[in-house]
């Protein structure tokens, strides 16, 4: 199982991003393996509408089954509904946290989006 | 003539212009308020609703029976409105700006077109002014194509204003492409100058014809003027600060019925557009 975080770095002690779509960068870890690939999103940061559902799409393309992140609005959320895939709120500081308490199971999957579209 | 008002700052004027010219044309006018997400040129104009219409633009629906997931409508689309994550696309209404690309690049033919309303187009008669407004519906992001059926109702061989909303991105270039002259309006501040050299690169890159109106002049500096002079940007027409006009637009009054000294700086700006419109096409048919 693949679980994709959103973030601005590289490594496991890079912090956790809070936006989905304008995340800079996703560390895709896997469970099974312990290992993790950096996804980058760079080409969403400035786009001008659409951003969620073309990360959405990056994620689902690089095998995620679900997603860790802060907030997801309504394209993002639709979007990785249809593929099947789970997105889980966390405010962890860091993805090394984030994934700590995704291993507790502590971390409910979002039933529906938490921001408006444009949220920033 | 098909004459644009536009203007890089926003509440330069550019309804003031629009409506008084409109009104001192002497002749049938079309009035377009382009200003789609806030039109407010009916208000200056005491006239009786013709017609409403409502304006759609055509947004894909996919017929999942047809539809086997190859994915060429989701990466043809730049704007992400369709997009493949499950078994067949999904559509993003919203995102969507109807150029019917996705049901072209079908190799399927799994997509077809339906309606999606943006708002309507409304056509009032106000004695020898005819105004043709858009009203973009309350949440809807997409005033282009809205803009596109305000300018699809314009009457050849009548002459027409076009007032445009604020600013210099894709609202405005739809209203303006396509005019003969545009007027852009500004004030003699530097919020004024630093938008005004946007609209002169923006006009310019069209290749339209443009000269200035300044407006509220005796505030500011002199940077507006002495950028026309360097530039040779004709100034079409002066507009002094005098707090009755701003007294006459708050009233929904036009200027040249309240405060009638003005009216003779109106018909010089319509006189002054001309002439400059008659430079151009004879330095036009000098070169052809």
């Amino acid at each position: 199982m693949k679980i994709a975080f959103s973030t601005s770095g590289e490594n496991l002690d890079a912090p956790l991003d809070g936006r989905f779509g304008r995340a800079s960068k996703f560390i895709l870890y896997d469970l099974e393996k312990e290992y993790f690939e950096v996804i980058d999103n760079q080409q969403n940061l400035n786009a001008a509408q659409g951003a969620g559902i073309q990360a959405a799409e990056a994620v689902v393309r690089a095998g995620a089954n679900g997603i860790v992140t802060g907030h997801c609005g309504p394209n993002a959320y639709r979007a990785l509904c249809a593929a099947g895939v789970a997105i889980y709120n966390c405010e962890a500081p860091t993805v090394a946290a984030a994934l700590t308490a995704f291993r507790a199971g502590v971390l409910l999957p979002m039933e529906s989006a938490d921001v408006e579209g444009h949220w920033v | 003539m098909i004459l644009a008002v536009a203007s890089g700052k926003g509440g330069t004027g550019k309804t003031t212009v629009s409506v008084n010219l409109a009104q001192v044309f002497g002749a049938r006018v079309q009035l377009l308020d382009c200003d789609v997400e806030e039109p407010n040129s009916h208000l200056f104009l005491k006239g009786t609703l013709r017609e409403s219409e409502i304006a759609a633009i055509r947004v894909p629906e996919v017929d999942e029976s047809l539809c086997n997931a190859c994915g060429l409508c989701s990466k043809f689309c730049q704007y992400h409105a369709i997009a493949l994550l499950g078994a067949t696309p999904l559509v993003f209404q919203e995102l969507c700006h109807g150029c019917g690309g996705c049901e072209k690049i079908c190799p399927r033919g799994a997509i077809s077109e339906k309606d999606r309303r943006i708002g309507v187009v409304e056509t009032v008669e106000a004695d020898n002014v005819t105004l043709i407004q858009g009203r973009l519906d309350v949440g809807v992001a997409m005033a282009p194509p809205l803009i596109r059926a305000v300018k699809s109702r314009l009457l050849g061989g009548v002459s027409a204003i076009l007032d445009a909303p604020p600013g210099t991105s894709c609202p405005v270039i739809a209203t303006i492409r396509g005019s003969d002259l545009v007027v852009l309006v500004t004030e003699p501040t530097p919020f004024g100058l630093h938008d005004l050299k946007l609209a002169v690169d923006m006009v310019k890159e069209l290749g339209i014809t443009f000269g200035v109106v300044v407006n509220r002049v005796g505030i500011g500096d002199d940077r507006v003027h002495r950028f026309c002079g360097e530039r040779k940007i004709p100034v079409l027409l002066e507009i002094p600060d005098d707090r009755r006009i701003a007294e006459a637009y708050s009233r929904g009054e036009l200027v040249i019925d309240a405060l009638p000294e003005y009216r003779s700086r109106f018909s010089t700006l319509l006189w002054n557009i001309k002439e400059l419109r008659g430079k151009k096409r004879g330095a036009n048919h000098v070169r052809s």
